[in-house]
């Protein structure tokens, strides 16, 4: 279980660690607590997976990676684990979700995200996925993203259980 | 141009950073480099936005309640609708997509009452529906974005 003392060390953490000689004593200052009591917590953070993952945290855009894909597939019930652990698999897939699916306007339950360099390659990395994952005749949609309008916002209340940025939803 | 320390520090440390005192000196340590020159690439990458942080990742719907949600906008109302999406706080991604769901955005919030307030605001405000999406499952497990940078 995870008590206020964890809730407030997330809120401290999330907009990043200090870059300097002991950052967990920096954040361990803030709080009042050991720069031991701060590791610890994070470590059992980690290991119970509230986080998620511990690190750097890239900005694709910036990297070169401007092309990017939200995939959506419309995948028998019974298979959709299975397919999704599979897609996951695939390095240039950077996230990998079952979603429910919204009637016949929106019939799709799998969602799977692509970053690249370019539409091209996007589009040769999918070729490439439906192929290995035999894709073929299932119905998909490719959303490329165009005007990004916010992309996060760190936001959370202190004195209440924190708002974080979840990876995705 | 980046530098084969630099790409070490964007591709290694996504999953796994040190979670020990000197965690930078470890670093260092682990690549041969002085800790120094790992502090000092580092700060390089936070200006010039390469990374948006060193820090958590946190499991969605671990904390709160969070869904994906999409808005079919027409073209002249989007830039505004955008706008009013964008201004609550509990909105952190929003993205324009290429799909007649033109508008996508994540939303989080303190549990699920909130999180249908907020959708049943925005709705009301902006005259459009929208499409509710939460995440049933994460089959994701090669966390961290790989990246090709030898190009």
């Amino acid at each position: 279980m995870i008590d206020a003392i964890d809730f407030q060390l997330i809120a401290a953490v999330q907009a990043g660690l200090p870059i300097a000689a002991r950052p967990y004593a920096a954040i361990a200052a803030q709080l009042a607590l050991s720069e031991q009591d701060v590791i610890d917590r994070l470590m059992n953070l980690k290991s119970q997976g509230l986080i998620k993952r511990w690190g750097v945290v890239v900005k694709h855009r910036q990297l070169g990676y401007r092309a990017n894909a939200m995939i959506v597939m419309d995948i028998p019930d019974e298979r959709v684990a299975e397919l999704g652990q599979q897609i996951s698999r695939f390095s240039f897939v950077n996230l990998c979700y079952q979603r429910p699916r919204r009637g016949e306007t929106w019939p799709y339950n799998l969602y799977c995200m692509i970053h690249g360099k370019s539409r091209e390659l996007v589009m040769q990395q999918w070729a490439a996925l439906q192929q290995s994952c035999g894709l073929s005749g299932i119905a998909f949609e490719v959303l490329f993203s165009r005007r990004c309008f916010k992309q996060r916002g760190a936001l959370y209340r202190q004195a209440r259980q924190p708002r974080l940025e979840a990876s995705h939803g | 141009m980046l530098s084969p320390l630099h790409k070490q520090l964007l591709n290694n440390y996504q999953q796994d950073f040190p979670l020990s005192p000197t965690p930078y000196r470890d670093i260092a340590e682990q690549l041969g480099v002085s800790e120094d020159e790992v502090l000092a690439a580092f700060q390089v990458l936070a200006e010039q936005q390469l990374i948006s942080r060193i820090g958590p990742v946190i499991a969605p719907n671990a904390i709160g309640s969070s869904a994906l949600v999409a808005m079919a906008v027409s073209d002249a109302d989007l830039a505004w609708v955008a706008e009013l999406v964008s201004s609550y706080p509990e909105v952190n991604h929003n993205y324009e997509r290429e799909n007649r769901f033109n508008l996508w955005f994540v939303l989080i919030a303190d549990n699920d009452e909130h999180l249908h307030g907020v959708i049943a605001d925005i709705e009301a405000r902006s005259g459009y529906q929208t499409m509710l999406l939460p995440m049933l499952a994460d089959y994701f497990i090669n966390l961290g974005f790989e990246l090709n940078l030898h190009d």
